[in-house]
C-alpha cells in the first residue's frame, strides 16, 4: 500500500501488486460481462444492468490502479477533479442526447 | 559539439526541483489533453446511443456483431494495458533492458489488436455493410474507428519510445514522455472498455 503513493513529484506511481490486482479484477469483470450476454440466460434487464455496471467498476478500476488517478489538493494538481469535471461534462451530453432524441422520435411516432 | 555540452551545462544549472516540477506538470498537462479527448468520445457514444437503431433496412447490430472476436480484441487490449504498466515499474527500478522488453510487448499486443479490428471492418464492408449502409454503421464505424486510430497512433508513439530510449536511456527527457504515454495507453484501454459494453454487448442483446 505505502509504496503507491511515496513520490510527490508524479514521476513514480504503482506496484507489481497494484498492477497485478488490476488485471486480475479487470480480466474477471470482462468475463462476467460477456458471460452474461454470451450465454443469454437472464432477462433484457438484469442482463444490461450487470454489463453496465461491471464497465462503471472496470472503469474505475483501471483509473485507480493503472492510471492512479489522484484527488490531491497540494501542489494544485488534482488529476480527479478535472475527471470529474468531465465525467459531468459527457454525462450532460450522452444523457442529454439520449434524453430529447428519445422524447423526439416519441413525438414523431 | 560545443553548443551540446553548453546545452548540457544549462539542463545541470536547473536541475533540482524546478526540473522535476516540469516533469510533473508536463504529466498533469497531458491528463488535462486526455480528459478533452474523453469529451471526443463522449460525442460519439452519444451519436451512436441516438442512431444505434437507425438502421435503415440494413443489418442490425444482432446481426453483425461476434462477440468471441471482441472477446480476443479485448484481451489483447487489457493484457496490453497491463505490460506497459510492467514497463513503467521497470523505468521506476531503472533497467533500460526491461523497460525496452515490455515496450516491445506491448507494441505486439497492441498491434494484435489493430489487425484484428482491421480484419473486421474489411470483413463489414466486403459483405456490403461499409458507414454508407445505415446511420447505425456511420455512427459505429465513426466510434469504433476513432479509437482504432488512437491505438494506431499510441502504436506509432511506443516505436518512437523505444528507438529514442534504446538510444538515449532513461532520463530527465525520456522519463516524462514514457509516464505520458502510460496514461495515453491506458485511457484508450478504459475507451475499449466502453466500447465493447455499450457497443458490442449491449447491442448483441
Amino acid at each position: 500500500m505505502n509504496d503507491s503513493h511515496t513520490s510527490h513529484d508524479g514521476t513514480s506511481h504503482g506496484s507489481h501488486k497494484s498492477y497485478t490486482v488490476g488485471l486480475i479484477l479487470s480480466i474477471a469483470l470482462t468475463l462476467v460481462a460477456f458471460g452474461v450476454v454470451m450465454l443469454g440466460k437472464f432477462s433484457i434487464l438484469a442482463t444490461a444492468i450487470t454489463v453496465i455496471v461491471t464497465a462503471v467498476v472496470q472503469v474505475l478500476v483501471q483509473l485507480i490502479l493503472f492510471m492512479h488517478l489522484e484527488f490531491r489538493t497540494q501542489q494544485g494538481r488534482e488529476s480527479g477533479g478535472f475527471f470529474v469535471f468531465t465525467a459531468v461534462i459527457i454525462g450532460l451530453i450522452v444523457g442529454g442526447s439520449l434524453w430529447i432524441m428519445h422524447h423526439l422520435r416519441l413525438n414523431l411516432m | 559539439m560545443a553548443t551540446d555540452t553548453i546545452k548540457q551545462h544549462d539542463a545541470h544549472a536547473h536541475d533540482g526541483h524546478e526540473h522535476h516540477d516540469a516533469g510533473a506538470m508536463k504529466i498533469f498537462g497531458f491528463w488535462i489533453y486526455l480528459m478533452s479527448d474523453l469529451v471526443i468520445f463522449g460525442t460519439l457514444f452519444a451519436t451512436f446511443g441516438v442512431l444505434a437503431n437507425a438502421t435503415a433496412g440494413g443489418p442490425t447490430s444482432q446481426e453483425i456483431f461476434e462477440l468471441p472476436f471482441v472477446l480476443v480484441e479485448t484481451f489483447l487490449l487489457l493484457i496490453s494495458s497491463f505490460t506497459f504498466g510492467l514497463a513503467v515499474l521497470a523505468q521506476n527500478a531503472g533497467d533500460r533492458g526491461a523497460v525496452l522488453k515490455w515496450l516491445a510487448v506491448t507494441f505486439l499486443l497492441g498491434f494484435g489488436f489493430v489487425a484484428m479490428e482491421v480484419y473486421e471492418f474489411h470483413n463489414l464492408i466486403a459483405e456490403g455493410y461499409g458507414p454508407d449502409r445505415s446511420a447505425f454503421l456511420s455512427a459505429f464505424f465513426t466510434l469504433v474507428g476513432t479509437h482504432g486510430l488512437h491505438v494506431t497512433f499510441g502504436l506509432i508513439w511506443i516505436a518512437i519510445m523505444f528507438f529514442q530510449i534504446s538510444k538515449r536511456g532513461l532520463d530527465s527527457v525520456t522519463k516524462p514522455r514514457m509516464l505520458c504515454l502510460s496514461l495515453f495507453w491506458h485511457f484508450l484501454d478504459i475507451v475499449w472498455i466502453c466500447v465493447f459494453s455499450f457497443v458490442y454487448l449491449i447491442g448483441a442483446m
